[in-house]
């Protein structure tokens, strides 16, 4: 049983039997919940923060920035797709200084971990961005995002290609904190997501993040043209879920001491759990926000119960726990001293009193 | 403070081709002010509507046993809207709000012509009791391309000092748009101030001739948005700041009012080549 569930005289969290310990350590940094936000899915964070404690979360991975203020795309930006949306908002955003001197400058304030992710037209702009990183300081990680769909050429997307994408990473490392760990994000749009990874985590990754959005298309059928100003957009939501999940299971399985950041449609506490037993050590939490603005917090609240419910003590030792190689070590929902269903309820008070006497 | 609450239906009705639905809504319907918006979720947790639908609040009371209360008017455009006007009494929907900028109050009791097309005049009776209630004269135009589509005649009437009425086919009012009579509105009135919510080619107009009048002009614009919270820069137009310079901004949370005269109404759906980090702006500022 975890202590830190266990104990404080504050009733709210006197949950004593349903929520597993969620704390993990995702590349040496230790997080309370592998719940994060997903990149261009929470802005800096300040938004969702009128919604739940945001420092709750496992860290706050904020929207791309690049070196110089971008405007991004034309609209319309967004449509909705079955279980999913297509957007093309083009990376707008303040540029890298004024992000630093407003934005993570309030993160810090509000005691919020911290992933930043960064992206760049060239891969000398990645290393710009990281060098101003370093001198900046007050963030816990990088998530170079080479995988953003909607640029102009098709060709700029440095995750579709090894070796570009094993450049920008390079750069970053060696512009960055030896310290600091670097997350690359990929594409699910190509053929071997397996063979990007490689060549990112020679390059000196510290982990990865799968996935970006698919490239998708919607046509308006009133006027015969494509929906979005900018043709093409990134589909993201549930409807990727599968897609997402196999990735990560191919990257896991291929590299298992490697961290993965898991994402692509996780709404729910068994959706984040999906990720962990394909081998995801934390996960984001992007399209579900516009659904509902709290599903972060709520997504961690889930998982603990989820990942108890199936006789776990810590979110932890559920990591890759889908690859095992046969069942003698699966907790048997007959002995383990706490293996009951998720509770749909919290306890009640009475409940509490009752276990602890 | 913007809440997100589990909300009960109370009441769906028809109102010629809208629907308006009542819901409980304590935390958010005592802090609305006019101009504010809420967004609700679509279909169910496990919904395939992955979007909030975003609704100008109409109404808001205070009713005994339910605390405040507020009225949204819908019209069914899509999968959407099409499930909401199906929601019955005891329905459960998730709101969140009161989001967004409202229209800005005259502190003197002046003038004020408020404009809207279609169901763009819900969120004006909440404007109209507002400035009524400070002294102001409000007169009304109404526009619709027929007579189903205008909202809230009847209630407008009591509400206005006076209302014109606009549809495109004659069959009620004046024949033509609400840009049609704004000119001579705003003259008859001796207009200090203009609100207008509706389709954004009306509040272009709206915002020009008022301007060229030289009256101060407020436009609730309707941009689809995907979060209503700020977090997604969906919902962006071109607006010019107090700096001079021009910015894509969000209309869920810099708007949905918008200064007509900020709004570069021509330059919609696209980057202007001189707004701050466009594409041959140099990027640098």
């Amino acid at each position: 049983m975890s202590a830190a569930v266990v104990t404080g005289g504050d009733p709210d969290r006197r949950q004593p039997t349903e929520q597993a310990d969620t704390g993990v350590e995702l590349a040496g940094i230790g997080l309370p919940s592998p719940v994060l936000t997903a990149s261009g899915c929470a802005a800096a964070g300040r938004e969702l923060d009128a919604f739940f404690d945001i420092t709750e979360l496992g860290a706050i991975v904020t929207k791309s920035i690049m070196l110089k203020p971008r405007a991004g795309r034309a609209t319309p930006r967004m449509s909705e797709t079955p279980s999913g949306m297509l957007n093309s908002i083009g990376l707008q955003g303040p540029g890298i200084d004024a992000f630093i001197e407003n934005d993570l400058a309030w993160l810090n304030e509000r005691g919020a971990r911290t992933i930043v992710s960064i992206a760049g037209e060239t891969v000398e702009e990645y290393g710009r961005l990281a060098a101003k990183l370093r001198s900046s300081g007050g963030f816990d990680a990088i998530e170079v995002n080479i995988s953003c769909p909607n640029v102009a050429d098709r060709g700029q997307v440095f995750a579709c290609r090894a070796e570009s994408a094993a450049q920008v990473v390079q750069t970053v490392r060696r512009s960055s904190d030896s310290r600091i760990p670097i997350f690359a994000k990929l594409s699910p749009d190509v053929t071997d997501i397996v063979e990007i990874a490689d060549a990112v985590i020679r390059a000196g990754a510290t982990g990865l993040s799968l996935i970006n959005t698919l490239l998708g298309l919607v046509i308006d059928t009133t006027t015969m043209r494509p929906t979005l100003a900018g043709t093409t957009g990134g589909l993201s939501g549930p409807a990727i879920r599968p897609v997402a999940l196999r990735c990560v299971w191919q990257v896991h399985q291929a590299f298992p001491t490697i961290p993965i950041i898991g994402m692509g449609g996780i709404r729910s506490g068994r959706d984040a759990l999906e990720f962990l037993l394909a081998g995801a050590t934390a996960v984001s939490v992007g399209t579900a926000v516009f659904h509902d603005p709290s599903a972060p917090r709520r997504i961690h609240t889930e998982l603990a119960r989820e990942v108890r419910a199936r006789g776990f003590d810590r979110v932890q030792d559920v990591i890759g726990f889908a690859h095992r190689a046969d069942d003698r070590d699966v907790p048997s929902p007959a002995s383990a001293q706490h293996a009951t269903p998720a509770p749909q309820e919290t306890s009640s008070l009475e409940d509490w009193d009752f276990i602890t006497e | 403070m913007v809440q997100q609450i589990k909300s009960e239906v109370l009441d769906n009705r028809r109102v010629g081709d809208y629907h308006v639905l009542s819901l409980t809504a304590p935390g958010i319907a005592e802090s609305a002010q006019p101009g504010h918006f809420v967004t609700i979720a679509m279909g169910g947790e496990e919904s395939s509507m992955v979007l909030r639908r975003a609704f100008a609040i109409h109404q808001v009371a205070s009713r005994g046993v339910y605390g405040g209360t507020l009225d949204i008017a819908i019209s069914v455009a899509g999968t959407g809207t099409e499930w909401l006007a199906r929601r019955r009494r005891h329905d459960v929907l998730n709101v969140v709000g009161p989001l967004g900028q409202p229209f800005s109050l005259p502190k003197q009791g002046v003038s004020c012509v408020l404009v809207g097309g279609g169901y763009g005049s819900a969120p004006m009776f909440i404007l109209a009791q507002a400035l009524r209630e400070r002294g102001c004269r409000v007169d009304m135009i109404i526009g619709a391309s027929t007579e189903d589509r205008l909202f809230g005649v009847l209630e407008l009437k009591r509400l206005a000092s006076a209302l014109t009425i606009t549809t495109d086919d004659g069959s009620s009012g004046v024949r033509g748009t609400v840009t049609d009579v704004l000119d001579n509105v705003l003259q008859r009135a001796g207009a200090d101030v203009v609100y207008a919510c509706g389709p954004m080619p009306m509040l272009s107009e709206v915002a020009r001739i008022s301007t060229k009048q030289r009256v101060y002009s407020e436009c609730a614009v309707e941009e689809a948005m995907a979060c209503g919270i700020g977090v997604c820069m969906t919902c962006v137009l071109p607006v010019i700041g107090a700096d001079g310079a021009t910015r894509m901004v969000r209309s869920c949370v810099e708007g949905p009012v918008f200064r007509g005269d900020r709004v570069r109404w021509r330059d919609i759906n696209t980057i202007p080549a001189d707004a701050i980090g466009a594409p041959d702006s140099g990027g640098e500022s």
